[in-house]
């Protein structure tokens, strides 16, 4: 029995959700972004399995969701924490010192942006512009916004988390 | 009305005034009103972001008070004071009908056609902009007008793109109406991603019927039966509110099929991007929403005869569609009486940076720009000098102190080496460094070029490599005039308008700050104090009390000295983070 069996056995990776997800976008046109999206809403980043099970079933070539995944900046690779923090890198943020809110962060987290603390807590991000300028330097913690900060107050946000 | 007999009370709840803590005063409120009968209603931004959370009140009469800066622990005091008492609260007060405040020049000075209700209607309910005209600029558009009669009226409107170049709109509308096609598609560009504009987030969160009332207009003209709106995924509150206002507009036949019971069909879809500067450029957008890489193509052929899988596609931008029904609304004759002769209507800029009143201000095409920054804006913080400011984003360009009087539309600011871009506004005082702030945003444009042509994957990295190195106090002799020569390089060969604007901050910086430059390579001095390499702090001995404060924070042992006696900092240790600067209460650290 069994070497199908066996295949199976080996890849314990859960292939439901995707299967959900491919079903519901059954149909549409253009729809690579949005499988994508939700799968990483599922798993939390975009696990290589999910990639190419989703291509298989899609009937395209793995080549084109792989390159679709590494275009767009929003899309992971490797799992990602469980809170994610944006720090806004926006003129307005610039200008009025996100620089020092960054370094205030990568102390604290003991982490680079772009990586994710050891206990998979927190993942540190920039992104190019929250558009809440008006309260700048801004930050944003899964998706809620923090504004007017100053390297003082990100212990005390950090510390509900 | 019914409701006129008592007090109403609305909550400034978009990205910004909830970031501030308005959800939490929402929720304050809610108990607080219940027991006078009154239920706090939901509202967008009303672009006075210098003192959110906003809550306004209405009185009974119809005068309206507007608070600023209420956090949760402030709303009894209003319901308390001004609701019970019928006094208003004096310390809070922002803006008010029949009194003077300090911020009066902000909303006197500005022309609200786009944002006029913004801020009072609820986004979250169609009924709410209904009873503002909502829908009536459709109404007549599909019953009474014949499709060229509308295109006509937007070319008469002389209403230009808010996006970008300012491409006129009615023009646009009717390449896409003449394409032969079997199938037409309406697009609206809802990806936001100049750093520093948030005018489109405002109005999505604010009053998304504005713009699928525009959008269904043009859908009708051009004889589209199906759109998108390709917004950012960095608005989860946009999405939500597009989304129920989309759900509201099919429920009530404004969009969906049969619409108004006619055979004119218009479905609408939403479309999260998912990160990419570039696809605010058209054919990239129009490449991601077919679920590839959001990467441009050549045009021609233009979107309007060949867009979105091939078919004929009109793609304008939020603002863009939103002063759609204001132009049907007023009549486009009406309309155009405001602006200037090329620039017609309004624009909305978002006012960030070293100003006081930061903000959305919706102000005349023709206006100068020290009325927006000083009238409207309120100056500059902490009253420094007013260095420069940064227009259209990083397309864009810098305009100094000299061109403060430069009418803003969309030929002037294209002559002074700027543009009116999507209409973001950064204002700069003495403390940035324009060398830094062209490395900023070449940096930005530098990571988001998509690598397909090779002026703008190769040479922006060259002419970044060139920036980092002045700001390193590495500059040589020759880097400027390497700059230039790559700079109008890249815009003249560049395959898209990524590409082709990239070069714009650092030649608009170069065109007026050249001397910053100068000094950079040929002295080795930062006047902002910005660029580390170039500056040295110092303990003035005079000044100095020896209280250790410095010595304390120093994150490397730099600062030496006993304790009541002057320190020195060990200028070889030093990595310049500027705390000691910070945490001194003496003013006896200077910068050199």
């Amino acid at each position: 029995m069994k070497a199908t069996h066996q295949c199976h056995a080996a890849d314990p990776f859960d292939y439901a959700p995707v299967d959900e997800i491919l079903e519901r976008y059954q149909g549409q046109k253009g729809a690579t972004i949005p499988v994508l999206q939700a799968i990483q809403e599922v798993y939390g980043y975009l696990p290589r399995q999910a990639m190419e099970y989703a291509a298989k079933q899609l009937r395209i070539p793995f080549s084109r969701i792989y390159g679709v995944a590494t275009f767009y900046a929003q899309f992971h690779l490797t799992p990602r924490g469980e809170n994610i923090i944006r720090v806004c890198q926006g003129t307005a943020c610039h200008v009025r010192g996100a620089a020092k809110i960054v370094d205030a962060l990568k102390e604290q987290l003991g982490i680079e942006v772009g990586e994710t603390t050891e206990d998979l807590k927190f993942t540190l991000e920039s992104v190019a512009c929250i558009g809440a300028c008006g309260l700048a330097p801004v930050i944003m913690i899964n998706n809620d916004t923090f504004g007017r900060l100053t390297p003082e107050k990100i212990k005390e946000i950090l510390k509900n988390y | 009305m019914m409701e006129a007999q008592s007090y109403r009370v609305r909550v400034g709840l978009a990205t910004c005034g909830i970031a501030a803590g308005a959800d939490k005063t929402y929720d304050q409120l809610v108990p607080l009103l219940a027991e006078h009968g009154i239920v706090p209603e939901r509202t967008g931004c009303l672009g006075m972001c210098f003192s959110e959370p906003l809550v306004e009140v209405i009185t009974p009469t119809g005068d309206s008070y507007l608070y600023g800066g209420v956090t949760a622990d402030k709303a009894a005091a209003i319901v308390e004071q001004h609701i019970v008492g019928g006094k208003p609260v004096e310390e809070l007060l922002a803006l008010a009908s029949s009194a003077a405040t300090e911020n009066d020049h902000f909303m006197s000075k500005q022309h609200r056609v786009l944002l006029e209700h913004v801020g009072v209607i609820d986004p979250e309910s169609i009924d709410s902009y209904l009873a503002f005209n909502g829908y009536k600029a459709l109404i007549k558009a599909v019953n009474e007008m014949t499709q060229q009669e509308v295109i006509k009226e937007v070319q008469k409107s002389g209403l230009r793109g808010r996006g970008g170049a300012g491409f006129p709109t009615g023009m646009k509308w009717n390449f896409t109406y003449q394409a032969k096609g079997d199938k037409k598609y309406v697009v609206c560009n809802a990806d936001e991603g100049d750093p520093g504009a948030f005018m489109d987030r405002s109005i999505l969160e604010g009053n998304p019927h504005a713009l699928i009332e525009g959008m269904t207009i043009a859908a009708y003209a051009v004889g589209a039966d199906e759109g998108y709106i390709y917004v950012r995924a960095e608005y989860p509150l946009a999405i939500k509110r597009l989304r129920i206002a989309i759900k509201e507009a099919n429920n009530h036949g404004y969009l969906g099929n049969k619409i108004l019971g006619t055979n004119f069909n218009f479905n609408l879809k939403i479309k999260e991007g998912a990160g990419a500067f570039v696809c605010g450029e058209e054919t990239a957008l129009l490449a991601s929403i077919e679920g590839l890489r959001g990467i441009p193509r050549p045009r021609p052929p233009f979107p309007a005869t060949s867009g979105l899988w091939g078919k004929p596609t009109l793609l304008n931008n939020v603002e863009t569609y939103a002063n759609v029904p204001a132009i049907f609304r007023l009549g486009a004759a009406e309309y155009s009486k405001v602006g200037t002769e090329s620039s017609k209507g309004t624009k909305v800029f978002a006012l960030t940076g070293k100003i006081k009143k930061t903000g959305l201000a919706e102000v005349p095409m023709g206006i100068t720009m020290r009325e927006i920054i000083y009238d409207i804006g309120g100056g500059i913080q902490d009253d420094k000098e007013f260095k420069a400011v940064q227009i259209g984003g990083p397309s864009g360009g810098c305009l100094p102190a000299e061109q403060l009087d430069l009418s803003v539309d969309y030929d002037s600011l294209t002559a002074a080496g700027a543009m009116m871009g999507s209409g973001g506004l950064v204002v700069m005082d003495e403390t940035t460094c324009m060398v830094d702030l062209a490395k900023f945003f070449l940096t930005f444009t530098q990571s988001e070029s998509c690598g397909k042509c090779t002026p703008c994957r190769e040479g922006t990295k060259r002419m970044l490599e060139i920036l980092e190195r002045i700001t390193e106090g590495k500059g040589q002799p020759g880097d400027i005039e390497t700059l230039e020569e790559l700079g109008s390089a890249i815009r003249d060969s560049a395959l898209c308008g990524l590409g082709q604007t990239a070069p714009n901050p650092v030649l608009s910086t170069l065109r007026y700050f050249r001397h910053e430059y100068e000094e950079h390579i040929n002295e080795g001095k930062c006047r902002a104090g910005v660029c580390s390499n170039l500056i040295s702090y110092f303990i003035i001995k005079d000044k100095c009390v020896g209280c250790t404060v410095c010595a304390k924070n120093c994150p490397v042992n730099a600062i030496s000295g006993e304790r009541k006696q002057p320190h020195e900092i060990d200028q070889s240790i030093c990595i310049k983070c500027g705390v000691c600067y910070e945490k001194c209460k003496f003013d006896a650290i200077i910068l050199k």
